[in-house]
C-alpha cells in the first residue's frame, strides 16, 4: 500500500463556461493534516466535491487510496463532514446515537440490521468526541459546537483512513473552535488519521495543520504551515487577488 | 358500532382497513415530512383521482369491470414515476414536478368525470372516503399492499433514514440514493391508493402529514416520531370512523378533524411544557 491517500492530476472544472479550477495537481500523504485555504469562490468546495466524486472534472484524474475514482468503492474508508453539517435540518427528530448510526448504513449493506458489534462502534465513536453524556439526546437541542462533534463522530464511526472536513467551524463559537482543533489534532496523531480540512480561518489553520494548500482557481501555495505563515502580505494579496490580513488567534 | 362491526362484513372490512392505513399512511408520512415532500402526497392523490375517474368511466362507457382501486393505483405509480423524471430534468427546481403532476391529475379527472357524465355517489365516496365502500377484494388488496410496504420499510429503514437526513451525504457514503428514493415514491403511491377508500382522495395527504406534525412536537428520536405518528393516526382513524358512521358523515372529514384536534392539543401541551421548563 502506498502512502498517497489523495492524488489529483491536472484537474480542471468549468461552471457554466466560467473556469473554477485550472490544472490543479495535489497529493496528500498518509498522516498529513492538510489545510485547504483560499478566497471565497476560489474553488475549495468544488475541489472537495470532485475528490468525493460528487462532481466530474472536465479534465484530469482523481485517485483515492490509489484507485481511480471511477472504480472507487471503498467509501467507508473516507469520512466526510460537510459544510452543510452546520445548516442541517435542526428540526430533524433524531438522537445523537441515530445520527452517528447513519454512516454505518452503507457499510453494513442492504438487507442487514444493526447488531451488537455496530452498536458498540457507534458508542465508541460518540465517546471519541466526548459526547457520551448526550448519546440519547435530540441533536437539535445541542449547541453548534456539540453538533459539530456529533458530525465528526458520525464520520469516525467507520474508522476511516481519511477525514475530509469542509468549513466545519462555521457557526461554532471561538472557544469551541479551539477544542475542535484539539480534537482533530488528537485524531491525527493518535489514530494516524489523514485530514483534509477546508477553511477560511487561516490563522487557526496554520497553527494546527502540517501542510497548507492555497487555492484560487489554481494552486498558489503548497507547503508546510510554517512556510505559509512566513509569506509576506504582498505574496498573500497576490494569491487572494486583494489585500489580506491574517488574523492570528491568541489563546491566552 | 362494535356490534355492527361484528354483524356486518363490510363494516368489519372498513374498520380493519382503517386500522391498517392508520399504520402505513403515517409510516410513509414520517419520511415525507422530514424530507419536506409533504406535497408529494397531494400530487399523487390527485393523480389517483384521475385513475379512479378513468376506471369509473371505463366501467360506465365500455362496461369494463375495472376496480377503481387498481386503476387509481396504476395512475398513482405512473404519476410517481413522472415526478421522478421531472425531478431529474429540473435538478435545480426539484419540487416543480409536484404542481405539474397535481394539476395534470385534476385536469384528467375532470375530463374522465365529464365523459362519464358527471358525479355519482361512487365518486363522492372516493373524494371524501366512505364507511361502506370497502369490498372484500379491496380489503385483501389493501392488506397485500400493507404487508408489502411494511416489509420494504423495515428492510430499507436505515437507508431511508440516512437519505432523509442528508441526501448528498448518503450518496457520498455509497447509498444508491436514486434507487432508494424511487422505491420510496412507489411505496407512497401504493399507500395513497390503499388509503383513498377510507379517507378519500382529497384528504389522504392529511392522514400522512397531520399525525406526523403532532408527533414532531414530542419525538426525541426518529423511531419515536414514527411510533407517535402511528398512535395519533390510529386515534384519528378509529374515532373518525366511529363518529362518521353514527353521524352519517364521510369518514375522511371526521378523521381529518380529529387529527387537527390532536395537533392543537399537541401544540398547546408543548407550549405548556416549554413554559414550565423555563420557569
Amino acid at each position: 500500500m502506498s502512502d498517497t491517500v489523495i492524488r489529483l492530476e491536472n484537474i480542471s472544472y468549468q461552471y457554466e463556461a466560467k473556469p473554477v479550477l485550472e490544472n490543479v495537481n495535489l497529493e496528500i500523504k498518509r498522516g498529513d493534516f492538510m489545510g485547504l485555504v483560499g478566497p471565497n469562490g476560489g474553488g475549495k468546495t468544488t475541489l472537495i466535491k470532485i475528490i468525493l466524486g460528487l462532481l466530474k472534472p472536465d479534465t484530469g484524474k482523481v485517485f483515492l487510496l490509489d484507485q481511480p475514482i471511477d472504480h472507487f468503492h471503498d467509501w467507508n474508508r473516507i469520512g466526510f463532514v460537510s459544510q452543510k453539517a452546520n445548516t442541517f435540518n435542526k428540526g430533524f427528530p433524531a438522537t445523537v446515537y441515530e445520527v452517528v448510526a447513519l454512516d454505518l448504513t452503507a457499510k453494513i449493506g442492504y438487507f442487514k440490521f444493526f447488531r451488537k458489534k455496530e452498536k458498540e462502534k457507534i458508542l465508541a465513536a460518540i465517546d471519541a468526541v466526548d459526547m457520551g453524556a448526550y448519546t440519547y439526546q435530540n441533536i437539535g437541542n445541542l449547541s453548534g459546537g456539540q453538533q459539530q462533534r456529533v458530525f465528526i463522530a458520525r464520520a469516525l464511526v467507520n474508522e476511516p483512513e481519511l477525514l475530509i472536513l469542509d468549513e466545519p467551524t462555521v457557526g461554532v463559537d471561538h472557544q469551541n473552535v479551539a477544542r475542535f482543533y484539539d480534537l482533530l489534532h488528537k485524531l491525527n496523531i493518535e489514530n494516524n488519521l489523514t485530514l483534509l480540512l477546508v477553511t477560511h480561518d487561516t490563522g487557526a489553520m496554520t497553527e494546527h495543520a502540517t501542510n497548507i494548500v492555497c487555492l484560487n482557481k489554481t494552486l498558489h501555495f503548497h507547503g508546510k504551515s510554517a512556510e505559509y505563515s512566513a509569506l509576506s502580505p504582498e505574496q498573500l494579496s497576490a494569491i487572494y487577488g486583494h489585500p489580506v490580513q491574517i488574523v492570528v488567534h491568541d489563546h491566552e | 358500532m362494535i356490534q355492527d362491526i361484528l354483524q356486518f362484513d363490510f363494516l368489519r372490512h372498513t374498520f380493519l382497513t382503517g386500522i391498517i392505513i392508520g399504520i402505513i399512511a403515517p409510516l410513509l408520512g414520517t419520511f415525507l415530512v422530514v424530507r419536506r415532500l409533504s406535497l408529494l402526497a397531494d400530487a399523487l392523490s390527485h393523480v389517483t383521482l384521475a385513475g379512479i375517474a378513468f376506471g369509473l368511466y371505463m366501467e360506465k362507457q365500455f362496461l369494463l369491470p375495472i376496480n377503481a382501486v387498481y386503476s387509481g393505483m396504476g395512475f398513482s405509480i405512473i404519476g410517481a414515476i413522472l415526478i421522478e423524471k421531472l425531478r431529474s430534468v429540473y435538478t435545480a427546481y426539484q419540487e416543480i414536478g409536484i404542481p405539474i403532476i397535481l394539476s395534470g391529475g385534476v385536469g384528467l379527472s375532470v375530463i374522465f368525470i365529464s365523459l362519464a357524465n358527471g358525479f355519482n355517489t361512487d365518486l363522492f365516496n372516493f373524494l371524501f372516503g366512505s364507511v361502506s365502500a370497502v369490498s372484500r377484494l379491496d380489503f385483501y388488496t389493501i392488506v397485500g399492499i400493507a404487508i408489502f410496504v411494511i416489509v420494504l420499510i423495515i428492510l430499507f429503514y436505515k437507508e431511508l433514514v440516512t437519505l432523509s437526513f442528508d441526501e448528498e451525504h448518503a450518496t457520498v457514503s455509497g447509498i444508491h440514493a436514486k434507487r432508494i428514493h424511487f422505491l420510496f415514491i412507489i411505496l407512497t403511491a401504493l399507500v395513497i391508493a390503499a388509503s383513498i377508500r377510507i379517507v378519500g382522495v382529497l384528504l389522504v395527504s392529511a392522514l400522512m402529514t397531520l399525525p406526523v406534525a403532532s408527533a414532531m412536537r414530542f419525538a426525541v428520536s426518529f423511531k419515536q416520531l414514527i411510533f407517535y405518528s402511528i398512535i395519533f393516526a390510529e386515534i384519528a382513524v378509529i374515532t373518525g370512523l366511529i363518529s362518521g358512521y353514527y353521524l352519517n358523515i364521510p369518514p375522511g372529514g371526521t378523521i381529518v378533524v380529529v387529527s387537527i384536534l390532536i395537533l392543537l392539543i399537541a401544540l398547546s401541551m408543548n407550549t405548556l411544557r416549554k413554559r414550565s421548563r423555563t420557569v
